[in-house]
């Protein structure tokens, strides 16, 4: 007997028991489906994660003060920002080619949080102090107006580059470049906003407002060091000489601290190793649920199996009959293999379908994203596959070892 | 010329723990093609052991049992199917008809097995029902057919493969008598066109429309009977 005769007695096999073939599909159609699901939010969340933390720029080196338990290998800064050991002259030192030939930019952040003034709205952000090298550094761009200049730093300029977050609160939707505000107590006048960029790891990136270095420590910082920042972004030259930048940076500030590794007191953290530390995180997470997914699809996998030995138990005159009319034990074996792969087959695909319906439906109502990945879909059909043969196995040679005059007389 | 049945000191012995049953004993029997035989016998005389030994559904533990001038005593089970497929038609008391398939479907299923084509099947599926007058209830299913006309369906299924014998087992064992009578004028008529059947029975009727018969007692084969004598006899 053909495969495709046999292919044809297994499905009117299955379309005569319709409702039960149906709900034996759904055990491996809901195992397939949460499998999908949480291997695609798994990897949706990384993706997200990901790519707020590239959204910070490329091939950055992330300078704190303040040491490190992990000496920089993972996120983790203990008494970071606890203490000013960076200054201005530290991001000097980096800046000069001569010490360190693999960095490309430097921009020395100083921060602060401030009451804003603008007309009669008042609001309150976070406000930068920075250099020119600031936008290309963090991978920003300008949707209005310009950046401050070099010179601007140097006279002190009281110019500044807002946010479109704060632009929109403080300023409404009229023409922000141009405008004045006041923060604390020192009017700036708005050169530029930001292009808006949405939030990140670090919170919303478009509620900022970005003022020379030399104006905020001038006018603005609280500090008692004004010329202390909170953190130095170092721009590598590419992605290969990342590395060298990291030794170049943590050598030359070791050697103008005077201090040695173990009395670092400030903190080098490359952005890819935040990135691998947060999607380690996730990653754990996506096996822990995959595999309460799949215990899911092993338990429809047994449902498979006993539907197929009550099958068989049910149709022994069935069996007898045919072995009787010509059917050798191995078309047996094989038409009863062919009903339980189709069972697990039909419910994969259905669960695939509902794993793809959900990824699609699912991220406008929690508002997470789903990955869809072509790669989990097809193992799950393999999978599928896999479990309905290996459920069919055993009631299959059952049937196949039936001896046909038992199997006619049995009522 | 050989016998197309040849069953030479056939025994069939079961052990349930350390008892021995002998349901067969010591058989021999000849059938030549085109006969009409009418094994008979009260029940426990060993008779449906001897149907699934002559049915190639079970095989002697002593013996030799050739079908067509081929041994089957010591074949393997994948063997037997395919000697069942290619010599012999079943007609069961049950009727043992497939609730789900209709008539046709039915008829075409020992065709399946021998790997003919799909639209031969059709096609010789629905001569065989021709031939039993069943030709306007091809696509009803069993459930929908009465007692006898479930019963032609199932010697239309033990036609279509032109087989060597027709082995019918209890035939008329589920029938009231207009089906029965039916049902042996089918058979007659078939062994009138030259068929080989062997007909096991415990009624003294239906074995009479046989051309010989042998009774069975304790497993063993007694006097066999001329089919006038069986009528008498009862």
């Amino acid at each position: 007997m053909s495969w495709l005769e046999t292919l044809r007695t297994a499905v009117d096999a299955l379309r005569t028991r319709r409702l039960r073939s149906a709900l034996t599909m759904l055990g491996i159609l809901i195992g397939i489906a949460a499998v999908m699901l949480t291997v695609g939010l798994g990897q949706g969340a990384q993706k997200q994660v990901t790519d707020q933390i590239n959204k910070l720029g490329s091939n950055l080196l992330i300078v704190s003060p303040g040491s490190s338990p992990s000496a920089g290998a993972g996120g983790v800064r203990g008494g970071r920002g606890t203490v000013g050991t960076l200054t201005m002259d530290d991001a000097a030192i980096l800046a000069d080619p001569a010490v360190a030939p693999d960095i490309a930019r430097v921009a020395p952040v100083s921060s602060a949080s401030l009451a804003l003034i603008a007309g009669t709205s008042t609001w309150t952000s976070s406000i930068v102090g920075t250099t020119p090298d600031w936008p290309a550094v963090r991978a920003r761009t300008l949707s209005e107006g310009r950046f401050f200049t070099a010179d601007e730093v140097i006279a002190e300029s009281p110019v500044a580059v807002i946010g479109s977050t704060t632009a929109t609160q403080l300023l409404g939707t009229t023409s922000v470049v141009g405008q004045t505000i006041t923060i604390g107590g020192q009017n700036v006048t708005v050169i530029g906003v930001l292009t808006a960029e949405g939030s990140t790891v670090g919170g919303d990136q478009d509620d900022v407002v970005l003022v020379p270095q030399s104006t905020f420590a001038a006018r603005l910082s609280t500090s008692a060091n004004p010329r202390s920042v909170s953190t130095i972004y170092v721009e590598a030259r590419d992605a290969e000489s990342l590395s060298a930048a990291y030794q170049e940076t943590t050598k030359a500030l070791l050697s103008s601290h005077g201090v040695t590794v173990a009395t670092q007191d400030f903190t080098v953290s490359a952005q890819q190793s935040i990135v691998d530390t947060a999607t380690s995180t996730s990653r754990v997470l996506t096996v822990l649920l995959s595999s309460i997914a799949a215990i899911s699809l092993l338990v429809g996998g047994i449902g498979v199996m006993n539907i197929m030995l009550v099958s068989v138990t049910e149709r022994i005159r069935e069996i007898g009959l045919r072995k009787a009319l010509g059917a050798t034990p191995t078309v047996i074996l094989r038409q009863f293999l062919v009903e339980a792969s189709l069972l697990g087959l039909v419910g994969g695909l259905a669960g695939i379908s509902l794993g793809l319906l959900g990824a699609v439906v699912l991220p406008s109502i929690v508002s997470f994203p789903v990955a869809i990945s072509p790669v989990a879909a097809a193992a799950g059909l393999l999978v599928s596959l896999a479990i309905g043969i290996a459920a069919g196995v055993y009631p299959a040679s059952r049937a196949a070892r039936l001896a046909p005059i038992d199997a006619l007389r049995s009522e | 010329m050989t016998a197309l049945l040849d069953l030479r000191g056939v025994s069939k012995t079961y052990s349930s723990g350390a008892l021995e049953v002998a349901a067969v004993r010591d058989v021999d029997l000849q059938v030549q093609a085109g006969d009409y035989l009418a094994i008979m016998g009260p029940s426990g005389s060993g008779k449906s052991t001897l149907m699934h030994i002559i049915g190639c559904l079970d095989v002697p533990s002593a013996g030799h049992y050739s079908l067509a001038g081929e041994d089957v005593s010591g074949m393997t089970e994948a063997q037997l199917a395919v000697v069942r497929n290619r010599r012999i038609g079943f007609v069961f008391q049950q009727f043992n008809l497939l609730p789900t398939l209709s008539a046709w479907r039915n008829v075409e299923l020992p065709l399946l097995y021998a790997g003919v084509s799909r639209s031969e099947r059709r096609q010789r599926a629905l001569t065989a029902l021709g031939r039993v007058g069943l030709a306007d209830r091809v696509e009803h299913r069993p459930g929908e057919l009465s007692g006898g006309q479930q019963q032609r369906v199932s010697v239309a299924r033990a036609l279509v493969t032109e087989p060597d014998l027709i082995l019918a087992d209890e035939p008329t064992g589920n029938l009231d008598s207009a089906s029965t009578a039916d049902i042996l004028a089918l058979l007659c008529e078939l062994h009138e066109q030259g068929r080989t059947i062997v007909l096991i029975t415990h009624e003294h009727e239906v074995a009479a429309a046989a051309q010989r018969i042998v009774v069975m007692r304790d497993g063993g084969l007694a006097e066999p009977l001329t089919p006038s004598q069986a009528v008498v006899g009862r």
